[in-house]
């Protein structure tokens, strides 16, 4: 402790693990993925379209996938709405200058935004033909996509509270004093980066799966994915510059996962095979996206294990 | 509100008797042990080895002997929540459950804590933890109860040496600073107080009387508030948004032809 490099050497770890893990990667797609679909909506050509309902098909489960992790990483689940209503008065609790609390009711907003595109998609393909669904009216959910006015602004408003849930898990963590994590100001920058590039590779090989290889969105996705895997390797750089003397924290077992792990296999690689596709089979596709979605992953076990085995 | 109380602990003669932690612990009804389990250091008189969510006092043993044991001394130190002006752990919890009393101390409510954890990474001094038992987290609340009553917090009640003593902030700033000069003029120059004025966290509730550098004694020499990173990270990160909207647009931008008004083609997932 005497030759700490940084004063947040002196801080106890809040035992962040598996779950909070879990949650930033989950999160990120959810976010990154409706992101996605919203641009395929306002960009994409028509044939596009299932590629839209595909990042509106995986953000919703997604999403409350991330809200099932975070309940259940709380000590005391059962109090997961204090998060949102305060527990003495009743009244809501918000506190702007607290991560945590923003995201609590972002995660919320996005949650109904991505629950409205979820069902919209659905009702574009008259998947909501049960009985059931028709009493409710719930087909009219077909209103909530563009063109409809409606549906260019639930995806916009539903893309910027996707992106901010992308990235506010980076604030959360600088917003400590834990070492790494509040080291430096980029961590959210870096999530929301990885969150665009993972959720990018998710939608190429859910698209390869499904046949979809000649939609030009594809296409474009392939693009954006090379476009934020370079971005992604150069702020990962400025990461690692910003830490100054608390690089120490990376300078074991961590960071060699972080290179050889993340940068070399995540990122390198499939910025090299992107950069190549032409040459390259559907096979390579596949691989490429999914040594990017390891990386990801990965990427959010060194940050948070990192600092939680300090 | 009341007059801001708080501790100043002079490490110069705490005898390392652990009362304060005894007293603690007999008051506020804590568990001896974590769970059955005792953990030893195994290398020390200090057995207690970290302030937690079940150890709200931790004296420490601070041994600085050379190889040849000549020479050398024992620092002791009755660590505690700072109760600072500036509280991290308060800026931070965002179920509310952290507050400000009228002493100027600061409480974690146990029946509003959901164990989000945010606050044991905000506090700059690793003071908080959890307690296994109640599923919060936990910390020194000063006595408040025993405060609230016109009494003395235990520790402070119990420290046979007046190592930890408690009232005013400004009556033990006055007291710490004389103190100061005593040792000074006794030949220990060392002798400084850490986090007695606005500087630190715009001042802790509880100081001390240190005679080696923080870091010795397990403090911050610097501790900040979390907020210093919210604007930075804040700002980066939405340039961050930006970039990879940039990134989309231009991946896009030769498919902007509109899109059609029926539901696209028979392809489904």
């Amino acid at each position: 402790m005497i030759d700490a490099p940084s004063s947040t050497w002196f801080t106890t770890n809040p035992h962040w693990q598996w779950y909070i893990v879990l949650y930033f990667f989950i999160g990120g797609l959810a976010g990154g993925c409706y992101f996605l679909a919203a641009l395929i909506d306002h960009l994409g050509r028509v044939e596009d379209r299932p590629l839209a309902r595909l990042g509106y098909y995986v953000a919703f489960p997604a999403v409350l996938l991330s809200g099932l992790l975070l309940t259940l990483d709380l000590s005391r689940p059962l109090r997961f709405w204090h998060m949102l209503i305060e527990r003495n008065t009743f009244e809501p609790m918000f506190k702007a200058w607290s991560p945590m609390s923003i995201g609590s009711w972002a995660l919320l907003a996005f949650g109904l935004f991505s629950f409205i595109s979820f069902m919209g998609a659905l009702a574009e393909e008259d998947r909501l033909r049960w009985p059931a669904f028709r009493r409710l009216q719930w087909p009219a959910f077909r209103t909530t996509r563009p063109p409809a006015v409606t549906g260019l602004i639930v995806a916009v408003l539903g893309g910027l509270a996707g992106l901010f849930v992308a990235g506010y898990t980076g604030v959360l963590l600088a917003v400590t004093n834990r070492p790494i994590w509040s080291d430096t100001p980029l961590l959210g920058m870096l999530f929301i980066v990885s969150a665009a590039s993972t959720s990018t590779a998710l939608l190429m090989l859910l698209a390869q799966r499904y046949g979809w290889r000649a939609l030009p969105g594809v296409a474009a996705l392939q693009r954006m994915d090379g476009l934020v895997l370079a971005l992604e390797l150069l702020v990962l750089a400025a990461v690692v510059v910003s830490l100054g003397s608390a690089l120490r924290g990376w300078l074991n077992a961590w960071g060699a996962l972080l290179l050889f792990g993340v940068i070399i296999p995540g990122l390198i690689v499939p910025l090299v095979l992107s950069w190549r596709q032409r040459r390259f089979t559907e096979a390579s596709i596949a691989t490429m996206a999914a040594l990017v979605l390891i990386g990801g992953f990965l990427l959010r076990v060194v940050v948070i294990f990192s600092s939680e085995t300090i | 509100m009341a007059e801001p109380m708080g501790f100043y602990t002079d490490t110069t003669v705490c005898i390392g008797c652990k009362a304060c932690e005894v007293a603690c612990k007999e008051w506020n009804q804590l568990p001896a042990t974590a769970g059955g389990a005792n953990t030893m250091s195994g290398d020390s008189y200090d057995n207690t080895r970290r302030l937690d969510g079940i150890h709200w006092r931790h004296v420490k043993f601070i041994e600085q002997f050379p190889e040849s044991r000549q020479d050398g001394r024992w620092l002791l130190m009755s660590d505690v929540c700072k109760h600072c002006v500036q509280a991290a752990c308060l800026e931070v919890c965002p179920t509310g459950a952290i507050i400000r009393t009228e002493f100027d101390t600061v409480v974690i409510q146990s029946n509003t804590c959901n164990g989000c954890r945010d606050c044991i990474a905000a506090c700059p001094f690793g003071v908080i933890d959890m307690n296994p038992v109640s599923g919060t987290a936990q910390k020194c609340t000063l006595c408040y109860d025993r405060l609230q009553n016109g009494l003395e917090p235990a520790c402070s009640k119990a420290c046979p040496t007046d190592s930890i003593q408690f009232g005013t902030i400004s009556e033990l700033r006055a007291r710490a600073q004389k103190r100061v000069d005593q040792l000074h003029q006794t030949g220990e120059n060392r002798a400084y107080l850490y986090g007695a004025d606005e500087k630190m966290l715009g001042g802790l509730n509880s100081f001390y009387l240190l005679v080696d550098r923080p870091e010795v004694y397990g403090l911050p020499p610097e501790p900040k508030m979390p907020s210093r990173n919210l604007v930075p990270g804040s700002v980066y990160t939405v340039l961050g948004a930006i970039m990879v909207g940039l990134a989309g647009l231009f991946s896009f931008r030769d498919r902007t032809s509109s899109l059609g008004t029926g539901p696209g083609p028979e392809v489904r997932p």
